[in-house]
């Protein structure tokens, strides 16, 4: 995965709170493997009208080639379907901006480069009352920059490096192999009942 | 040890940690990973590294988010390959695999605590939000996504940074009539649906203590739906009782039981919130919304996104889906049809909990009984809680997440209404524009017997 430090793209606002996984991506589209694409799922059922025609009023069925989607709280809930964030990935999004996010969504995105960027509920109303917009996401920085001013976000400082660095966990985690099988061994005499009878 | 008091929570993190970077992450020893139809993401990047699965014999592989309740799987198709997608990648790396038709096969966070691969004190991990079920027992148990998975798969561990610690305590004793999902549903509808964010909750107080396994087990599944991280529930000797004698628990019983009654929180150990229910207060619970915190007790009105302030844009969309009017008592309620089931609601104590309603009486609307696994399955029939469903008119199907998530074709149609035992009301979650109400499986059982949105608590007078 390659890293980065910071991006510069059109910004979409999708005011919604609680905009779960099954939204991100309805169930029936998971048992495609990822090499199909996954962009065609993001959102399916909120974009369409009931006739099954994109709606219009819908903004993400107005916003080509955004790669910043702005929301309201608690933006990636439920299911720990990684397959939402390759919706979004695959949609062509690198950041996500909310007041607050579903803590097995923010970890899945940012595994597959993708930031969970978290504003204060006031600046989540204001990038959504600006939105559409161009918007520079400085990871280094930890700011959102527009036109009209700068917004801060947090992140997870551990999360940060690794989407600046594009570090690969199982890469990471080999240097610790031996510290791993002491560990377990450990472990195993201290709590045999840890190791199931074969 | 330190001495400096510490949380259950923190013991178990300690016990489980092998390396901790400067930067604050943590590296997690796995002692149990459990697999379904839904790793095969996880599978495909092992397969891409050509990486073999570090420790196969503490992976477990169950189908049943796939698995169809009635007959077997159409050839060819998607549902078909699904299933036998995990077959193959169990039998490739070596992973024991509870498959369709195993006397061992349900659904994965009712059979890792049934079979006593979920103990108390391991780390249990799992691709599934739903894993912190398995907490219930005092395990350290949570969802990961594919990319985790892949990890614990090649290295039989996880980098996490440590949650912050929260304990939710529910004092006083639970009226006739009233669960854990009441619990739940009521302390999410309180703290919202991430009201719990970033946080290990610990769940205390007379009426967790009070609460049967299966009744905690409910309680630590939904926690996931208030955002916590994970739930656990210290163990005890209702614990301890429940577990002896399962497939998977420790020979050295004893041993293991010495060590276990250490996993409580110190007298003195500091949470970073603290949260206090009063329990007597708490009424049968129903959702009106798209959302587990939009939730009610059964006596209250629609609610009236005029009155909701800021969340009125919220209130109406959620009513317009739903179709349901502000104001209108939320009892009669008209349903389409019923759901028991999912990793929620489908242990035997729930569905003893279903059958106390439904005995001797008809259901008005059809519906449909999948039980948790096969061994609750064959439990349920040995006490003849399968002629009660079957005489009341609902469907007793067979095992798995079926209607909860609908991937098997279990799905409520566009624009029914569906009174659900499982743990989301998302819009479109039991099919494209499904109406799903959350309850518990009495309240679903009186759902069924009148129909409509109903309290259970008049239709058990002289029952239990």
């Amino acid at each position: 995965m390659a890293g980065w430090s910071e991006h510069t793209g059109q910004a979409v606002g999708l005011p919604l709170e609680n905009v779960d996984t099954d939204q991100l991506i309805p169930a029936r589209f998971m048992s495609a493997p990822r090499s199909a694409g996954y962009g065609g799922y993001l959102l399916h059922d909120l974009r369409q009208g009931p006739d099954g025609a994109p709606d219009p009023a819908f903004p993400l069925n107005r916003a080509e080639g955004a790669s910043i989607l702005i929301a309201r709280r608690n933006f990636g809930c439920g299911s720990s379907r990684e397959a939402a964030v390759y919706a979004l990935a695959d949609a062509g999004f690198r950041v996500v901006v909310a007041p607050s996010f579903g803590d097995i969504f923010a970890s899945n995105a940012v595994g597959n480069g993708v930031l969970p960027a978290r504003v204060t509920d006031a600046d989540a109303e204001s990038l959504l009352n600006r939105a559409p917009l161009a918007l520079t996401v400085d990871l280094e920085a930890c700011e959102l920059r527009h036109k009209g001013g700068t917004v801060p976000f947090e992140i997870d400082p551990v999360w940060r490096l690794k989407l600046i660095n594009g570090w690969d966990d199982i890469d990471l985690t080999r240097a610790y192999g031996d510290r791993i099988a002491a560990h377990a061994t450990r472990w195993a005499a201290q709590a045999p009942w840890s190791v199931p009878p074969g | 040890m330190t001495g400096a008091p510490a949380t259950l929570f923190d013991k178990l993190w300690s016990a489980h940690e092998v390396v901790r970077r400067d930067d604050g992450a943590s590296l997690l020893w796995v002692d149990r990973h459990l697999v379904h139809e839904g790793s095969h993401h996880g599978f495909a990047k092992l397969a891409a590294r050509d990486l073999p699965v570090a420790r196969p014999d503490l992976t477990f592989a169950v189908a049943d988010h796939y698995v169809p309740t009635r007959g077997v799987p159409a050839v060819g198709s998607d549902i078909a390959r699904m299933i036998r997608q995990l077959a193959e990648n169990a039998a490739r790396h070596g992973i024991r695999h509870f498959g369709m038709g195993d006397a061992r096969q349900g659904i994965v966070h009712v059979i890792g605590p049934e079979l006593g691969l979920t103990l108390p004190g391991l780390l249990v991990v799992c691709g599934d939000s739903h894993t912190s079920t398995h907490g219930a027992l005092g395990a350290m148990a949570f969802g990961i996504g594919a990319t985790e998975v892949a990890h614990v798969l090649a290295t039989q561990t996880l980098w996490q940074k440590k949650p912050r610690r929260m304990r939710l305590r529910f004092d006083g004793a639970l009226g006739p009539g009233v669960g854990a999902k009441d619990m739940a549903l009521n302390w999410i509808a309180r703290l919202g649906a991430d009201g719990a964010g970033g946080h290990a909750i610990e769940y205390a107080g007379s009426a967790v203590r009070a609460l049967s396994v299966e009744g905690r087990l409910t309680l630590c599944n939904l926690s996931i739906e208030g955002g916590g991280r994970l739930g656990i529930v210290a163990p005890d000797a209702a614990t301890l009782d429940w577990l002896r004698g399962r497939d998977f628990a420790p020979a050295d019983w004893d041993h293991a039981a010495e060590a276990w009654a250490a996993l409580v929180s110190d007298p003195d150990a500091v949470f970073d919130r603290e949260e206090v229910i009063d329990a007597t207060e708490i009424a049968p619970i129903v959702t009106w919304g798209t959302s587990p915190e939009e939730a009610l007790p059964i006596t209250a009105t629609v609610p009236d996104p005029d009155r909701a302030g800021a969340a009125a844009d919220r209130v109406r969309a959620a009513l317009d889906y739903m179709g349901l009017v502000p104001g209108r008592p939320l009892i009669g309620t008209p349903v389409d049809q019923v759901f028991i089931g999912s990793c929620t609601n489908a242990r035997i104590e729930d569905l003893r909990a279903a059958a106390a309603v439904l005995a001797g009486r008809r259901a008005r609307v059809p519906g449909r009984v999948s039980p948790g696994s096969a061994q609750v399955a064959a439990q349920a029939m040995a006490e003849g809680l399968d002629r009660v469903f079957i005489e009341a008119g609902l469907d007793w199907v067979g095992s798995g997440c079926s209607m909860c998530v609908g991937m098997n074709g279990d799905l409520v149609a566009p624009g029914m209404r569906c009174a659900s035992t499982t743990n989301r009301n998302f819009r479109g979650r039991q099919g494209p524009g499904a109406r799903t109400h959350l309850m518990s499986p009495a309240m679903v059982a009186a759902a069924a017997v009148t129909g409509t949105l109903a309290d259970v608590r008049p239709l058990l007078k002289g029952r239990v």
